[in-house]
Formats: C-alpha cells, sequence, structure tokens
C-alpha cells in the first residue's frame, strides 16, 4: 500500500499518458466487439419507446414526462454497461497487471471511464434529440436535452466506476451494484432532467446546466482516486 | 494524552471490556429519558390547536429523523478514521453502526408517513425531507448489502469505507438537489417550517427524547461492536481468557 501511494505520487508527467494509454486500449477493445456498443444503444432506444406503450401517447403528458423518461433509460443504460468497466479485465488477471504499472492507476483508470462514456454515454446523448422528437420535445429543449445529457452522462461514468470497481468479483454484482449506484445518480436525474423541464416552464436552463457541470468537474476530481482506492482494495 | 494511548483504545481487546461497562450506563439512561419524554409527550405537552393531538408522533419522529442523518455522519467519520489509521476498531464501529442507522432511518419514514395522514391527508409526499430520507435509507441498504456481499471481512471493511466516504459527500447534495426539485414541481404547499412556534415543553420532550435516542444508539452500537470483536478475534488468545468464554 505504501509503495502503491508512493508511486503514484511520483511522476505527475506520467498522467496524461496513463490516460491515453487505458483510453486507447479500452477504445480498440470496444470497438473490436461493436456489436455489443449498438446492443446497449438499442437497450435505450426500446426502454424509451415503452413509456408511451405504458401510459399515454397524449402529446401533452408526454412532454412532461419525456426528459424524465429519456433520463431514467440513460441510468439504467449506464447502470447496464458499467460491469463492463473492469470486470473482464478483472477476471483474466489484467487488471492486476494495470495496477502494477508504472503509470498512476488513477490516470489509468480516468482513461478507462473517458472509454467507458465515449462508447456509451456519448451515443446515448447523441441519440437522445431523435427519441425526444417522440416526446413532443421540442426547438430549445432538444438542444438543451443532449447538452444536459453530454455533462450529466460522463458523471454516471464517473460515480458508477466507484461502484463497479467495489462490486468486482461479487456473486451478487449485478443487483448490488444497482443498490449502490443509483441513489448516488440521483442528483446527476434531477438536475439533467430539470434543465428541459426548466426551458419547458420558461426558466431557462442555465442555473441546471452550470450545477451539471459542476458536478462533472467535482466527479472528474475526485472519482478516479475513489475507483482506485477500490479496485486496491478488490485486488488485494 | 499521547498518541500511544489513544492507540491503546483502539484495541478490540482493550475496547471489550470498556464497551461492556458502559453499555449498561447509556442503556439505562436512554430508558430513563425515552420514559421522561413519553410522560412529557403524552401528558403534559399541550394538545396543538390546529392539528390536535396526532402532532404527537413528533416526539419520536423527531428524533430518529435526527439520528438518521447524523449516525450516517458518524459511521462516515469511523470509516475515515479506519482509512486513515487503518485502526480495526474503527471499521468494526461502523459496521456497528449502520443497522441502527437503517432503523432509525425506517422509524422516520414509517413515523413520518403515519403523521403525514392526519395532517396533510397522504401518507406520501414527494416533500424534500421524505424524498432524501428515503434516499438515504438506500444508503444505508447498500453499505450493508456491500458489508454481506463481501466474505473477506478485511476486504468489507475497506470496500464500504469507501462507500460511506462517497455516500456522505453525497448526501448533502442530495437534499440540496431534492429540495430545489421540489420548489421546482410544487410549491411549498406541505411546508413544515412555516408551523407555528412550538411551546417549551414541546420542544423540551422532543429534546429529551432526542438525548433518548441518542444513547440507545451508543448503547446498541456497543452492543454490537462486542459481538462483532467476539466474532471476528475468536481466534486470538484475548477472546480465549475471557470469562464469559471460558465458562461456556
Amino acid at each position: 500500500m505504501a509503495t502503491a501511494s508512493v508511486s503514484s505520487s511520483l511522476d505527475a508527467g506520467a498522467v496524461l499518458p496513463g490516460v491515453r494509454w487505458a483510453l486507447v486500449r479500452d477504445l480498440k477493445l470496444a470497438f473490436r466487439s461493436r456489436a455489443e456498443l449498438g446492443v446497449q444503444l438499442m437497450f435505450y432506444v426500446i426502454v424509451v419507446s415503452l413509456f408511451p406503450l405504458a401510459t399515454t401517447p397524449e402529446r401533452n403528458l408526454l412532454a412532461t414526462m419525456g426528459p424524465g423518461v429519456l433520463w431514467v433509460a440513460a441510468l439504467l443504460a449506464s447502470l447496464l454497461s458499467l460491469p463492463r468497466l473492469f470486470a473482464a479485465d478483472f477476471a483474466d488477471g489484467t487488471l492486476e497487471q494495470i495496477a502494477l504499472s508504472p503509470y498512476p492507476l488513477p490516470a489509468l483508470i480516468s482513461g478507462k471511464i473517458l472509454a467507458h462514456w465515449l462508447t456509451t454515454g456519448l451515443p446515448v446523448a447523441l441519440m437522445a434529440p431523435l427519441l425526444g422528437l417522440q416526446y413532443a420535445v421540442e426547438g430549445e429543449g432538444l438542444v438543451i436535452l443532449m447538452l444536459a445529457l453530454l455533462l450529466g452522462t460522463p458523471i454516471l461514468s464517473l460515480l458508477g466506476a466507484i461502484g463497479a470497481a467495489l462490486t468486482l468479483g461479487l456473486r451478487s454484482g449485478g443487483s448490488l451494484l444497482a443498490l449502490l449506484i443509483l441513489p448516488l445518480y440521483v442528483p446527476v436525474l434531477i438536475f439533467g432532467a430539470g434543465a428541459v423541464d426548466a426551458v419547458r416552464a420558461g426558466l431557462g436552463s442555465a442555473a441546471n446546466v452550470s450545477l451539471l457541470g459542476a458536478g462533472l468537474l467535482i466527479a472528474a476530481v475526485g472519482a478516479p482516486f475513489a475507483a482506485a482506492a477500490a479496485v486496491r482494495i478488490a485486488l488485494d | 494524552m499521547t498518541s500511544s494511548s489513544w492507540y491503546r483504545y483502539s484495541s478490540p481487546a482493550t475496547f471489550y471490556p470498556i464497551a461492556g461497562r458502559l453499555i449498561p450506563w447509556f442503556g439505562w439512561a436512554a430508558a430513563v429519558m425515552a420514559a421522561i419524554g413519553t410522560w412529557i409527550g403524552l401528558a403534559i405537552a399541550p394538545t396543538d390547536f390546529q392539528q390536535g393531538d396526532a402532532y404527537r408522533i413528533i416526539f419520536i419522529h423527531v428524533a430518529s429523523a435526527w439520528m438518521s442523518m447524523f449516525m450516517y455522519v458518524v459511521m462516515a467519520a469511523w470509516s475515515a478514521l479506519f482509512l486513515g489509521f487503518n485502526t480495526r476498531l474503527s471499521a468494526m464501529m461502523a459496521q456497528a453502526m449502520a443497522p441502527t442507522g437503517a432503523l432509525m432511518t425506517l422509524i422516520a419514514l414509517v413515523t413520518g408517513s403515519l403523521w403525514g395522514k392526519p395532517t396533510w391527508g397522504t401518507y406520501w409526499a414527494w416533500d424534500a425531507r421524505m424524498t432524501s430520507e428515503l434516499i438515504l435509507l438506500f444508503l444505508y441498504m447498500g453499505v450493508i448489502a456491500l458489508r454481506n456481499a463481501i466474505d473477506d471481512p478485511r476486504r468489507a471493511d475497506r470496500a464500504c469505507a469507501v462507500l460511506s466516504l462517497v455516500g456522505v459527500i453525497n448526501v448533502p447534495i442530495i437534499y440540496y438537489s431534492v429540495k430545489w426539485w421540489n420548489t421546482l414541481h410544487q410549491g411549498s404547499s406541505v411546508s413544515l417550517t412555516a408551523a407555528p412556534k412550538m411551546a417549551m415543553t414541546m420542544l423540551t420532550g422532543m429534546l429529551i427524547m432526542a438525548l433518548a435516542a441518542w444513547f440507545y444508539a451508543i448503547a446498541v452500537a456497543l452492543y454490537r461492536v462486542r459481538v462483532i470483536m467476539l466474532e471476528r478475534e475468536r481466534g486470538s488468545a484475548w477472546v480465549g481468557e475471557l470469562q464469559e468464554v471460558k465458562s461456556r
């Protein structure tokens, strides 16, 4: 433990190369199983399409529910993809080698999280305006919807990485991950869905978007360290 | 006090008998306080002119709600001590507090909704305080579930400590986000802050009940931590030398 903390504070110049190395590696792995990425996006689209069938196709109600539904589906899609972040590397021992590498572990994990967001959160955010149209969200609302998702989904990946690392190798991993992480997602959900609601109510979404941005900064600074601590606990 | 003498108390072998001596004090204090508080609450405090006698549930509701939030912070503080100093007793204390904290949260939620029915006309309103209390219950459940899912107690200690710390940073953020969400959606139709000023006896009763909850929580946490110590250290010499273990 002591040696690990020494090596992680040793070389500030190794941070960016570490992020880049993990990012490139995980992106390469992700693009070699492109079908899996498509399945995740389809999950998002299908969950969103189920809500009008379960409730009502009435336009006013849809416009009220829409942002919330799109965000809850984004939370679930993020949750569904989280085990991929560390589980395969943990199972075949790669994660142990990653932890032993000269790059600081939080930097490597930041790279992995960034790759996770680029392959799961970003497609969801880009797809959202199209689905927003189905929910009678219009004009500025669509722009804000996408902007809020662009700022909010990285927070989901960052917080989720902590939960994914804490539940590594546990029997009830998947459902336990949901129990640990979904309560922590609540503020993101509120500010994210609230941004579009605020546009609809004519209040302007600046406050919501700023808070999401602030949350992203805090999570980006803090979460990789917590996730790195959790990975080390799992590897012990 | 030198730092070495503080470390002495962080050894389970030293703390086990101390905790055993403290439990009756806190337990009896809790019982006496609860009796006085109940007497003030049910017999002395005047009937509220708006809510009638229904408000009397406040005496248990407020005490449990305070404790539910406070205990999460204390649990996180023990977790931070554990991660910082690697003292296993701190982790055991954190483990011992989680179930009581969850219980307090549950009591606060149940009494809150029972109180809500006669006063607000509904068992559940998505009021900021109720919602954040519900999420607090989820956070406690998460810590307890994570502990149960991990077989190795040392890994469980550290994983739960990290989760508690992440949770405690989030608690105020969750509270304010829910509060803000609530004002955006509902207006303040159900506001407790605008309630009329409380009579002095009501306040006294409430504070005494809060002290009772406090002492109860300490007594139960100490009791549970003794059980955890025995369970985890059952192979060690000091446990074998205990009178109650020998006599078995």
